[in-house]
């Protein structure tokens, strides 16, 4: 988290603890925190204050664009197959499709129209403006383009979960009417996030009760939260251009070393189609559950694909779905970069993953067993 | 040593934890998940994850969950839905053991520098001395100290080279004292019941509903194997076992009457008495050596809570190797269901010297 982010939350659970639902002196301080965060909130993201709705988090707002629009308007939802969990069971609760995506992860825009053209009670449409595991950039403005020409009824969602480190928000807003964040993956804390709904996009709530959020979201707001999540979205606007070229070539370092020392090693989607913090590698001749292991025992921190509830990872349906073959997915692993890497973060881990590597690759081969 | 344990959920693996940590050896303790589907317990329920992960906090070690699912799938669930529709009784826990225990995860754990794998089983690892049976040198399985909890049969195929990186820390214990240590070390698992069954068929439909979303039942008639007369029919050909005496919807009363033949060709399966299932002598393949290839006077286990009888042990001149015996019983025994694993003892009852799989 952004240590300004952590100290702006600390107040709202000491002096300022009061329900901004109340009507008394201490609960109209806390709404004044709660409606001032939503202003800065919608500057950054490019919509009004009112189109914004504080929730739990991504999986909330995507849970709610999509269920909440097919509550209300019937129909059904599609998305493509690489979205994360929280849109993929959602559409298939709502007896969805799935869209193919292309070999670097981004969406089929052709079989996207042909499939809007022959589902005419879509009502949703949810498309990830990045990719949570490859990292790989939707381009919502064709998207958009695709669903106002062939599903004119529906309304776009796209979980921007992964986005606001990399992507100016205000340049994704103007093409969707649902857009969801979660405030952790920008330096804020976990459980709070904000789905923006635009103007029209109506949708039955998750949640109901107190009516907060304008009927949109029942349940006590989380003050905290919500002025740490503004805190930490206002830093990452502000310092986006700089983080964005410096990570791009703290990235390029670490992939360029690993493949420099490594035979075997696959860039899993070319890097001009991603985000700069993103490292996504296939690596052949290793299973990387156990490259993890040796990672981690080197104390560099990675991943492969999700963790299921058992804590053990998953074949990723990212890979499966961008036509990867199981056997080069087999040996997928996940770097990500940020705020506070370095460069010598970087040369260290290149140096811990082509040596884990190779203990993998001679450990086979020796037959010791 | 560095020692990667295997932590299933229950308070056999969480004491055998505990006990190396105690030995002083470097510990890491690892849930293996094996199966994707619906399951109540045993190795691969979230619940079962979550208990292993909390023993492994409570001793202060690190746990990782490694995903076998595919392995779990090809090497035993696979061939335990083949086996059944082959007429075969199959043994899905050794054959976990054999291909995911002590081989997948062993592998693993070599690939990771750790230098032995252990679990918590009721079994030892011992050296051969020139006293007994064993040879000086030579590393056995012998039978766990508790012998109502003895698991040596269903990690009876150990070989050298797997029982050098082996440990069982609990063998030596008797599952009361195992459960003791786990209460007087605070471990939420200390009252956690045994686990029971195939791991992967939940007790909510059980076997016949595991294998009937599998496989096509075939109908069958039941008869009197004596003279062929037909006393009733079974909705599944395929759930039948040699030696089975329940469950085939015969009439109850009179003399117990067990399922002495199944004739898959013309789906008919007869039934009778006792003596009709005792047989002198048995066919095992498949056979692994603890070392090498054993013949004369031993003890034998066909099942995994069974006595181990006096027999005789013979290598066919037909079987052209030593993967191949016969089993000639001292007093006769009833016949073992073709798929069943046969674990040869030495003659004191200690030592496993092999075993196979019932032909």
């Amino acid at each position: 988290m952004f240590p300004e982010a952590v100290a702006a939350m600390l107040p709202f659970y000491s002096e300022r603890f009061a329900n901004p639902s109340g009507s008394h002196r201490f609960a109209r301080e806390a709404r004044a925190a709660v409606d001032e965060a939503r202003d800065l909130v919608a500057e950054v993201i490019g919509c009004t204050p009112g189109e914004v709705i504080f929730t739990s988090g991504g999986t909330e707002g995507d849970n709610t664009a999509i269920l909440g629009t097919v509550a209300r308007r019937s129909g059904t939802a599609v998305c493509p197959a690489a979205e994360h969990h929280a849109v993929l069971a959602s559409v298939e609760r709502v007896h969805g499709l799935q869209v193919p995506v292309m070999a670097d992860g981004s969406v089929d825009l052709d079989a996207l129209a042909s499939i809007l053209e022959l589902t005419p009670e879509v009502t949703v449409v949810s498309v990830m403006a990045v990719n949570n595991e490859v990292g790989t950039v939707n381009d919502l403005a064709a998207v958009a383009a695709v669903v106002a020409e062939h599903a004119p009824q529906a309304v776009l969602h796209t979980d921007a979960v992964q986005a606001p480190c990399w992507v100016d928000l205000r340049t994704i807003t103007p093409h969707v009417q649902l857009l969801s964040l979660s405030a952790h993956k920008f330096g804020g804390p976990k459980g709070v996030g904000v789905l923006v709904a635009r103007q029209g996009a109506t949708f039955d709530p998750l949640l109901i009760g107190g009516g907060q959020e304008r009927e949109r979201r029942s349940g006590t707001h989380n003050v905290a939260g919500i002025v740490a999540l503004t805190e930490a979205l206002r830093l990452t606007d502000a310092h986006r251009n700089s983080e964005v070229s410096r990570i791009a070539g703290l990235r390029d370092r670490l992939v360029d070393n690993v493949v420099a020392g490594l035979d075997g090693v696959h860039e899993t989607v070319p890097r001009s189609r991603k985000v700069a913090g993103s490292a996504h590698l296939c690596i052949e001749g290793i299973e990387s559950e156990a490259l993890l292991f040796l990672l981690d025992e080197a104390e560099v921190c990675a991943s492969a694909a999700s963790a299921c509830a058992s804590g053990a990872m998953e074949p990723s349906h990212v890979l499966a779905a961008m036509g990867v073959p199981r056997e080069r997915a087999l040996g997928a692993v996940r770097l990500t970069l940020g705020r506070t890497t370095t460069e010598t973060d970087v040369d260290r881990g290149a140096e811990v993953l082509v040596g884990a590597v190779d203990r993998l690759r001679r450990g086979k081969g020796s037959g010791r067993r | 040593m560095k020692v990667l344990v295997a932590l299933s959920g229950g308070v056999d693996s969480s004491v055998a934890a505990a006990e190396l940590i105690s030995a002083g050896h470097e510990v890491v303790g690892i849930t293996m998940r094996l199966w994707g589907g619906e399951s109540d317990t045993g190795c691969c329920s979230v619940a079962d994850v979550d208990d292993a992960r909390r023993v492994a906090q409570q001793l202060g070690i690190d746990h990782l969950v490694f995903n076998f699912t595919e392995d779990f799938h090809t090497s035993v669930v696979d061939p335990y839905v083949q086996a059944h529709r082959d007429g075969v009784t199959p043994n899905p826990c050794i054959e976990c053991n054999r291909h995911l225990k002590f081989h997948r995860l062993s592998e693993r754990a070599d690939l990771l520098g750790f230098d032995a794998v252990a679990t918590g089983h009721h079994a030892l690892i011992v050296e051969g001395d020139d006293t007994g049976s064993g040879e000086r040198g030579v590393r056995y399985v012998a039978r766990g100290a508790d012998p109502a909890k003895d698991q040596s049969y269903v990690v009876h195929m150990l070989s050298q080279r797997e029982l050098a990186r082996t440990l069982f820390p609990i063998g030596h214990l008797t599952k009361a004292e195992v459960r003791r240590r786990a209460v007087a070390l605070g471990l939420r698992t200390a009252t956690k019941p045994d686990s029971q069954d195939v791991c992967f068929i939940t007790d909510d439909g059980g076997r016949a509903r595991f294998l009937g979303d599998r496989i096509e039942f075939r109908r069958a008639v039941v008869v009197d194997a004596t003279d062929g007369t037909p006393l009733g029919e079974t909705g599944a050909l395929e759930m039948v076992t040699i030696g089975q005496r329940r469950g085939l919807g015969l009439p109850g009363g009179g003399p117990k009457r067990y399922v002495v033949g199944i004739d898959r060709e013309s789906a008919r399966v007869s039934v009778g008495g006792e003596d009709l299932l005792l047989r002198s002598q048995q066919g095992v393949g498949e056979v692994v050596w603890a070392h090498r290839a054993v013949a004369g006077e031993l003890r034998v286990q066909c099942s995994a809570h069974g006595d181990a009888h006096p027999a005789t042990l013979e290598h066919t001149a037909d079987s052209g190797g030593a993967d191949e015996v016969v089993v000639h019983w001292l007093q006769p025994q009833r016949v073992v269901a073709p798929g069943q694993s046969m674990v040869f003892y030495d003659s004191a009852d200690r030592l496993v010297l092999g075993g196979g799989i019932a032909l």
